[in-house]
């Protein structure tokens, strides 16, 4: 066991655990901060996914250890009902979930895509994503949500 | 902790402040959710459905708390049924609160499933609600010195309708006391429902059904403050995974539990029979445990046979059972008399819930058998008289709380990982967590089960089918009953040995699972196949997403095109002849003017490396109307189908929201187009290979439709048929037909890969 300082959604901090530990459990377990979920630990499904120094990450697979000094955001360092990020106003708005048990992922990679590329084609939007599984189905709507926070952040732009 | 059977359950609501459940109980929108989860440890009977009170309660605040089985698995059927008493009572949406699936607080309606919330489940509710507006109303009369007949209603507020302004509401009317009425019960299960006091509100009057609101539980999803199974902690819970044999019928002859104990935090190993599970103090130390221990395991003879001999040995295998689905006329004379036959056969694998969450469960198992379980079954109410059984405890030592898990699409693994997590936390005499790994869900969880079917048809000179024989052979999808209600119906517990005594055989072909055509001559017989084995097998076969309907429609579906091709006729036209009804004519018609279908026989073979074709494919499924047209293209280069775009017109009656069926359509395209050319469980001679997201690929992003049109027939004067599952039954054959149209190539066997496309196309040059 070490003591491990984390950043995370802006506040430090410190956990003892195994540095060997995935990032997942121990954000989930020692933070309390639920939403990167366990789907399969294999690094396939996204639904882990947190963003590490602006890049997304598969938390079921990254050693907290490597998580150390670095920023994490997770969705719930995303936005809150009074202030919420765009991409939240439009998943809300285009109803795009069924489940929404896999949603964490597409949130933050959708984050990742359009903090690096504002104006994604639908090619673009459909490869960022094709590391991500919704079981459900929810895609059309999920791709629909993605455009449309991308036209409200280039109207705020 | 508080273990008072004799609280009410109002008292459990008011009493829950000790829940522990990894959110902040500071949020006003997750509150009303994690109150109904009550408290834990405490059991309490179930709520009798002859009381009023049972269904529904006025709060002081003069909001409405539901309380029904039928629970939400990602499809806005909790929305859903706040429109229903909304509208019946007169209040925003906002201000009703619904709790689901839990045994203590919610009647027996016998659990979710077959797309019935809407179409039953909401019976007893919206009666509900007629007999509390009736009462409310008799009680605002009294007090406000008026006529019931002069009395209105604005977001539950009752005043005399010439006076808007004044009034009583909902919750001073009631006060902190229950409105205390007796209904009559009828029906049982799916069907129960109470007779109301009052009528309930014309379908021509609402002003809130119909409407497009949007979905109570996407913000809380979205910012972070909705809690799933897996989120469920409570006070001294420990971790558990499971190990499963390497092998089916494989028992366990010896454990190293020293290769486990150097291992920070790790507790107990847990060995019986065929079931091994390690329970530690925190989850990493629980998977290294399950990672490093050390199990020998005994090496059974093989059970399955081959994958590629999968067919053949259905084909071969005496029959456990047998069922006429339909016969009319006599088949063999027209047969005999044809001016054409047609003969074909079609395959449909065993197929994965493979649900997003692996699987998750809490249970919490006290040496005096009462037992708390927090799961994301559909049928809460029959598990607790499963794990009850398997116990050996009254069931009202046992409380099952639901708590939504990933979309399960059917009984999944939920109901074997929650009696995982009793078993260990018996062992234990702690709450157990556990956490299935992908294996666990893919490889071991439930199957949709594997169907062979061989069709027969004839037509006359004219183009008009005179016969149609059809024999299928079929795993029943009931060896596991979807109503996990006994022990032996549990994984852990067949792996201890426990028999399975609930399954039943499952029938499966034309005329059940499909749409039934006017032929004049027509036989259908269904035979199960015998499991490969009884106990234990991650071939074991249940309920998955429209039990059976994708693979039985994808054969009679694919079948009439052929019929039709072989008549030379357009494939709608051809189905408009066969089929008077004026719900199933109607869908057509609005799928082919919305697809601008092109009226002419197929296939029309298109030349190049892309051939671009069409298909239409129709479901009937209990009040329910669909017809789905697919307009693909084939890369004959690659073997890849790729579906442009999906046309769906669907009628399901009266439609409840409709873009929460927009929504569930659309997912289910995805998810059925999923099916039709990805999905199929792989297995070797001793298990199932298929054990994650590469051995069992499913679509991803790139791989969607370009583009989906959904046009919905409403029917306000026709009862809800439900909409969960039917527009996941035309799917496969809507392609398969459109391959047709596109190549002149049949693909009779699912998933259509870019290998078998490939062959088919090869097949078809040489």
């Amino acid at each position: 066991m070490s003591r491990i300082s984390l950043h995370v959604n802006g506040k430090t901090q410190v956990v003892d655990v195994d540095p060997d530990c995935p990032l997942l459990y121990v954000l989930r377990d020692d933070l309390t901060l639920n939403n990167p979920r366990f789907g399969c630990g294999l690094g396939q499904c996204g639904a882990c996914t947190v963003i590490v120094d602006n890049h997304p990450v598969h938390s079921c697979k990254f050693a907290v250890g490597r998580a150390e000094g670095k920023q994490i955001v997770t969705l719930e360092g995303m936005g809150t009902p009074e202030q919420p990020h765009p991409l939240q106003t439009a998943f809300i708005e285009e109803q795009s979930f069924q489940c929404g048990y896999c949603l964490n992922g597409w949130v933050m990679a959708a984050k990742a895509l359009l903090d690096e590329n504002s104006d994604p084609s639908d090619e673009e939007i459909c490869a960022a994503f094709s590391h991500l599984i919704c079981r459900c189905g929810s895609h059309m709507r999920i791709f629909a949500a993605v455009r449309r926070a991308a036209g409200m952040m280039k109207e705020r732009a | 902790m508080a273990r008072n059977p004799s609280l009410t359950r109002r008292q459990f609501i008011q009493g829950a402040g000790g829940l522990v459940v990894g959110f902040s109980l500071a949020d006003a929108a997750v509150l009303p959710r994690l109150l109904a989860s009550g408290s834990p440890g405490a059991t309490a009977g179930v709520p009798s459905p002859d009381q009023l009170d049972s269904w529904l309660r006025i709060e002081p605040s003069g909001s409405v708390s539901v309380f029904t089985d039928k629970v939400d698995v990602g499809m806005g059927v909790e929305t859903a049924f706040a429109q229903i008493i909304a509208e019946e009572l007169d209040l925003t949406t906002t201000r009703v609160h619904v709790v689901m699936g839990d045994t203590s607080e919610t009647p027996d309606q016998g659990g979710t499933g077959g797309s019935t919330a809407i179409s039953l489940g909401a019976r007893p509710l919206r009666n509900a609600a007629a007999t509390a507006r009736y009462l409310l109303l008799q009680m605002a009369s009294h007090r406000l010195g008026a006529p019931v007949a002069d009395l209105q209603v604005t977001d539950g507020v009752v005043h005399l309708a010439s006076h808007p302004s004044g009034g009583v509401s909902y919750g001073d009317l009631v006060g902190s006391k229950e409105l205390n009425a007796v209904l009559k019960v009828t029906g049982h299960g799916f069907s129960v429902n109470v007779a109301s006091l009052a009528k309930p509100k014309d379908p021509k009057d609402y002003t809130i059904v119909g409407r497009p609101v949007p979905r109570v539980d996407l913000p809380p999803k979205l910012f972070g403050q909705f809690p799933f199974t897996c989120d469920v902690r409570v006070p001294g819970m420990l971790h558990g995974r499971v190990i499963r044999p390497p092998a089916v019928g494989a028992t366990v002859e010896k454990v190293n539990e020293d290769s486990v104990r150097w291992i920070p935090g790790y507790v107990k190993t847990v060995s019986r029979g065929g079931f091994v599970g390690v329970v530690a103090q925190t989850e990493w130390a629980a998977i290294r445990a399950a990672r490093a221990l050390k199990v020998s395991w005994s090496g059974p003879a093989p059970v399955f046979p081959a994958q590629n001999d999968l067919y053949n040995y259905m084909s071969s295998a005496a029959p456990k059972s047998s069922r006429v689905i339909t016969s009319e006329g006599d088949v063999s004379a027209a047969l005999s008399r044809a001016a054409k036959t047609v003969d074909a056969v079609y395959r449909w694998p065993f197929q994965s819930h493979a649900t997003m969450g692996s699987g998750c469960a809490v249970a919490d198992v006290h040496p005096d058998g009462v037992t708390t379980v927090w799961t994301g079954i559909q049928k809460p109410h029959e598990l607790r008289k499963g794990i009850a059984g398997w116990l050996r405890v009254p069931p009202d030592r046992v409380r099952v709380i639901w708590v939504e898990d990933a979309g399960s699409y059917g009984r999944p693994g939920y109901a074997d990982v929650a009696a995982d997590a009793v078993l260990l936390s018996q062992a234990v005499g702690r709450p157990v967590r556990v956490q299935w790994t992908r294996a666990d869900m893919t490889a071991w969880g439930t199957k949709g089960p594997a169907y062979l079917c061989e069709f027969s048809g004839a037509l006359d000179s004219g183009g008009t089918v005179t016969a149609l024989n059809c024999v299928s052979r079929v795993f029943s999808g009931s060896e596991i009953s979807a109503f996990a209600n006994s022990a032996g119906n549990l994984l852990a517990a067949q792996l201890t040995g426990v028999p399975n005594t609930t399954g039943h055989d499952e029938y499966a072909g034309y005329g059940d699972q499909s749409v039934s055509y006017n032929f004049e001559n027509v036989h259908s017989v269904s035979h199960v196949v015998a499991a490969f084995h009884p106990l234990a097998s991650p071939l074991r076969t249940t309920h998955l997403r429209d039990p059976e309907g994708p693979a039985v429609s994808f054969s009679v579906e694919s079948f009439i095109d052929e019929l039709a091709a072989a008549a030379g006729a357009d494939p709608i036209e051809f189905r408009v002849k066969h089929n008077t009804h004026p719900r199933v004519r109607a869908v057509l018609a609005a799928a082919a003017e919305l697809a601008k279908w092109d009226h002419r026989p197929s296939p029309q073979k298109t030349s190049g490396d892309l051939a671009v074709g069409r298909g239409v494919a129709l479901c009937t499924r209990h009040g329910t109307y669909v017809a789905t047209i697919a307009e693909v293209e084939v890369d004959r280069r690659s073997g890849a189908i790729r579906v442009r775009r999906f046309v769906c017109a669907h009628d399901c009656g009266l439609i409840i929201n409709p873009d929460g069926l927009r929504g569930v359509i659309l997912a289910n395209l995805v998810q059925s187009l999923s099916r039709a050319v990805k999905e199929e469980v792989i297995f070797d001679r001793h298990t199932v290979t298929s054990d994650d997201w590469h051995s069992y690929p499913v679509v991803r992003s790139t791989e969607v439709p370009g583009q989906i049109d959904i046009v919905l027939l409403d029917h306000p004067e026709i009862p809800s048929g439900g909409a969960g599952e039917p527009s996941t039954r035309p799917t496969a054959a809507a392609i398969a037909n459109a391959v047709f149209d596109a190549t002149g190539v049949r693909l009779r066997e699912v998933p259509m890969t870019p290998a078998r496309v490939k062959a088919a196309l090869a097949a078809a040059r040489a």
